[in-house]
């Protein structure tokens, strides 16, 4: 059994909201994982109750990618996008938006996998059209911009503790 | 918690002024000028840090009415911190549900390469 990697969610620039978690798999079998389609149904996006119920994937330059969720309340989320890099086990660069948009313009979604000892860590980089959209997806509590504000908040309540302690 | 309310828990604790000011009343309740004392900053600019962390719910005034003490709504930041707990799972569940998936990939490849041998 492997055990679970740390999730670490980091702002890299103005732009950006960025996410690493390492897996103890080589980056071949990660890369299968992410693109294609029935492996992803397996690990789903989302915590128990959802699940992926649409999953097209067209690996390629300028392919076109395409998943919906389902949630237990009977939500239904909607994502697509338009691969623009896709080296095999390596990088994928492709856009992102969703059908009920809650952000102005396309995400640019960037997937690094690195390899080593045979432990492979994940990358994820968004980069958003401003500063502003990157703010507002901070500060909007949907989605990945919240766990931003989650570093941040743990960071702050580390040191409520400290003051709790004297 | 209202989405509202959110956006403004995390306006609020997005500027590190307001967060020191967090920390030092975590120690204890303090007066404005008790608070602006750690910073070069005047006592009007620290007040409209004060609004806006009482805005968000994270701060309150004390009754005494001369030194006005801010107090921390504890509760405040431990449901903000719930709440965010839930969005971090919603990654963390997937990608556990990974880890479960490439341990069996790995276990099928090694069986496949042991039985071409």
């Amino acid at each position: 059994m492997s055990k679970p990697g740390t999730l670490r969610v980091t702002t890299p620039s103005d732009r950006e909201i960025a996410m690493t978690r390492a897996f103890d798999a080589p980056r071949r079998l990660v890369f299968h994982c992410l693109t294609k389609p029935e492996l992803l149904k397996r690990w789903g996006l989302g915590p128990p109750g959802w699940s992926l119920v649409v999953c097209e994937i067209d690996l390629r330059v300028g392919g076109a990618w395409r998943f919906v969720m389902h949630g237990p309340d009977g939500t239904e989320m909607g994502m697509r996008g338009v691969y623009r890099e896709i080296v095999r086990a390596e990088r994928i660069v492709q856009t992102e938006s969703f059908d009920d948009p809650w952000y102005p313009g396309e995400a640019l979604n960037t997937t690094v996998l690195a390899e080593e000892a045979g432990e492979t860590t994940l990358t994820i980089r968004l980069l958003y059209d401003s500063q502003e959209i990157r703010d507002a997806v901070l500060k909007s509590g949907m989605e990945r911009g919240v766990a931003e504000g989650y570093d941040r908040l743990a960071g702050l309540l580390d040191s409520l503790r400290v003051g709790e302690v004297k | 918690m209202a989405p509202d309310r959110l956006d403004a828990t995390f306006a609020a604790l997005a500027d590190p002024t307001r967060r020191a000011i967090l920390a030092r009343l975590a120690a204890g309740d303090a007066s404005v000028t008790e608070l602006a004392a750690p910073f070069a900053m005047s006592q009007p600019a620290i007040s409209k840090h004060l609004k806006v962390l009482e805005r968000a719910g994270l701060i309150s005034r004390g009754r005494d009415a001369q030194r006005r003490p801010r107090r921390l709504e504890a509760m405040r930041l431990a449901e903000a911190n719930e709440w965010l707990e839930r969005y971090r799972r919603f990654w963390e569940g997937s990608f556990e549900r990974l880890d479960a998936l490439l341990d069996e990939l790995k276990t099928k490849e090694k069986k496949r390469g042991r039985a071409k041998r």
